[in-house]
């Protein structure tokens, strides 16, 4: 790497710093050229949408955090004054409120992406783990994050969700106090939340840079499930991708304005206007709908310890699904079986998540049971199994093959050849 | 995103003339900039002094307690202001001092409210760098023209808080105000 970097750029500033520091090069290579799957369909956006979404988030918390005050006497009041005095505070809360929800659904159909079409498999592990990680932050980062405004919900959710680790034998009360700072949820939690909360999305910069990058040596997945075999089969990622990735943005960015415009409270609990109050809990505690599907895990089960285990592991069982899905075949558009109960594991995920919103009582607890219990099944005995039974359809020899000549055209695939071949 | 302006390292080949394709890429950048300073400008105006900060914009101050020859100090906008009530003395010294002498020319007459030439406001931050002066009170030093001296680098001001000594560059400023009755003053 030692030595001078020849640039190939024109513009001469440009081409002093890129001799110097090769990042235009590199941006050229990463984002310019970079060569990828010529078959996107829109559920590709959803990685660059969420990328958006996190650098709005960052925005609007840094200039949030400048008008708060993590204090329990002054946090609930703070926030007040954000939404009232603050010039745009309204505007700036509703946009960070909602978009942790907004986070969380592209976030989600990311994942469902990566699901559906077998990206998770080889030799893509750990990029889809990283995501993994990815969503453990963000999920701690979302819960600390909705302790600020410290109204009874905040207050609730925190003590609720810190007491899991009471479940714990020996060490579970030790680790909740120490967590707390205090025997109560209280003004240290309110301040480390804070500190944590401001930290932990450049953490989250850190990992999405790794799982990028991890994503450039291996490349793209596509809808066939199959690897690139020639230049014929990619485009360059600029300008084919970055305006597909504009459309779904500009699509993404107008359902975030209508949350924000016309339903700013929409998915949010009315409990937490009213200020945290340690004496008196709020008759329906539930979590942000986002996390309702484990909270709805953690219920299904009689048994403390059991129902804790079982709501981490939910998402932990994530980071062993590629061994877990033995199929050689990627995309679930060529395995007729595994495309149908895919769509099985993402009604229980939705089932989860309407059992969490009600109180455990009647029949919502069995739903909720068998909910969990396909939620598990699916990942370790449905796919592990699922190979032996499952006729798989013939996989096109190449990407450009369906296009070209015979087999299924996928719609508005126009047959040319490409000027970057 | 950056990703959209990288310049393509392969050489364009040179149209004859503008095209269609130049115009729809300049509107596109052209509004992708006004939505960015769109989106910008509700964080940058977020920094400015909010609802509640402008409210205490302005004070009622009753002059009725300070006394001949005495000064208060009140707070507006974070800020002291200086009220001090001149004796005849005080007040005939800065009317009578000539203005083509003075390092920041103003006259008397300029810097307070017509028949009211015994109280002088100024905020009361010295315009070297920033401290506040000391004399309000008559056991304060006032320096050698009566008004006001810094501690901090020895400016000195007159009576009609009018630097006549450095290093300060110009006179102590006179915030908005008006006399809401005889007694009593609005600042701001």
């Amino acid at each position: 790497m030692a030595g001078i970097q020849e640039s190939t750029f024109r513009n001469p500033v440009i081409n002093w710093i890129d001799t110097r520091l090769p990042i235009f090069t590199m941006m050229q290579k990463e984002y310019g050229n970079f060569p990828t799957p010529k078959n996107f369909n829109y559920l590709w956006n959803f990685g660059a949408l969420s990328m958006v979404i996190l650098v709005i988030m960052i925005a609007t918390g840094i200039f949030l955090a400048m008008n708060y005050q993590p204090n329990v006497t002054m946090a609930f009041d703070s926030v007040q004054r954000i939404m009232r005095d603050v010039n745009y505070g309204w505007l700036i809360r509703y946009a960070h409120q909602n978009g942790a929800s907004m986070f969380f659904i592209v976030v989600y159909i990311h994942i469902f992406r990566g699901l559906y079409y077998g990206s998770y498999k080889s030799p893509r592990e750990l990029l889809w783990m990283l995501g993994v990680v990815i969503l453990l932050i963000m999920m701690a980062t979302a819960f600390m994050g909705y302790v600020l405004p410290w109204g009874q919900m905040s207050y609730w959710g925190a003590t609720v969700i810190t007491n899991l680790f009471s479940a714990f034998p020996i060490v579970g009360q030790p680790i909740v106090t120490w967590l707390w700072g205090g025997f109560s949820v209280d003004n240290p939690t309110l301040n480390r939340f804070f500190s944590l909360h401001y930290l932990l999305p450049f953490v989250l910069i850190g990992i999405v840079f790794l799982h990028v990058a991890a994503l450039h040596i291996v490349g793209s997945n596509n809808p066939l499930g199959i690897d690139v075999k020639t230049p014929q089969d990619t485009l360059p990622f600029h300008p084919y991708y970055t305006v597909k990735d504009s459309v779904g943005l500009c699509v993404c960015l107008l359902v975030f304005a209508t949350l924000i415009f016309f339903a700013p409270n929409f998915l949010g609990d009315p409990n937490n206007f009213i200020p945290a109050n340690p004496l008196l809990t709020p008759s329906d505690i539930v979590p942000e709908w986002y996390l309702l599907p484990y909270y709805a895990i953690l219920r299904a089960v009689p048994n403390k310890l059991g129902g804790v285990c079982l709501m981490f592991g939910s998402i932990l069982i994530l980071f062993v699904l590629p061994w877990l899905d033995t199929s050689k075949v990627r995309s679930a558009r060529f395995r007729p079986i595994y495309r149908q109960l895919i769509w099985v594991w993402v009604a229980s995920f939705f089932v989860l998540g309407m059992v969490g919103a009600h109180k455990p009582l009647g029949w919502w607890v069995l739903t909720g049971r068998i909910a969990t219990l396909y939620y598990f099944a699916h990942f370790l005995i449905v796919l592990p199994l699922l190979p032996r039974f499952e006729k798989t359809l013939p996989v096109p020899e190449s990407i450009s093959q369906p296009v070209l000549g015979g087999g299924r055209l996928p719609r508005g695939v126009p047959a040319r050849s490409m000027e970057n071949a | 995103m950056a990703r959209t302006t990288a310049v393509p390292a392969k050489p364009v080949v040179e149209l004859p003339d503008v095209t269609k394709r130049d115009f729809l890429q300049l509107v596109a950048l052209a509004g992708a900039a006004v939505g960015t300073g769109a989106i910008a400008w509700p964080l940058i105006d977020s920094m400015n002094p909010s609802q509640d900060v402008l409210a205490l914009s302005s004070i009622e101050v009753d002059l009725t307690p300070v006394v001949v020859g005495q000064g208060i100090t009140v707070m507006w906008q974070g800020k002291p202001i200086f009220v001090r009530h001149r004796t005849a003395t005080e007040t005939k010294e800065a009317q009578d001092v000539q203005v083509s002498q003075l390092i920041d020319p103003q006259a008397d007459s300029a810097r307070v409210k017509a028949g009211h030439d015994e109280w002088i406001i100024v905020v009361g931050i010295c315009t070297h760098l920033g401290c506040v002066p000391l004399g309000n009170k008559p056991s304060d030093p006032r320096g050698d023209w009566g008004g006001w001296f810094c501690p901090c680098h020895g400016s000195q001001y007159d009576t009609s808080g009018r630097v006549r000594h450095g290093p300060a560059p110009a006179n102590l400023p006179v915030p908005p105000y008006a006399f809401a009755t005889d007694t009593k003053i609005k600042i701001g």
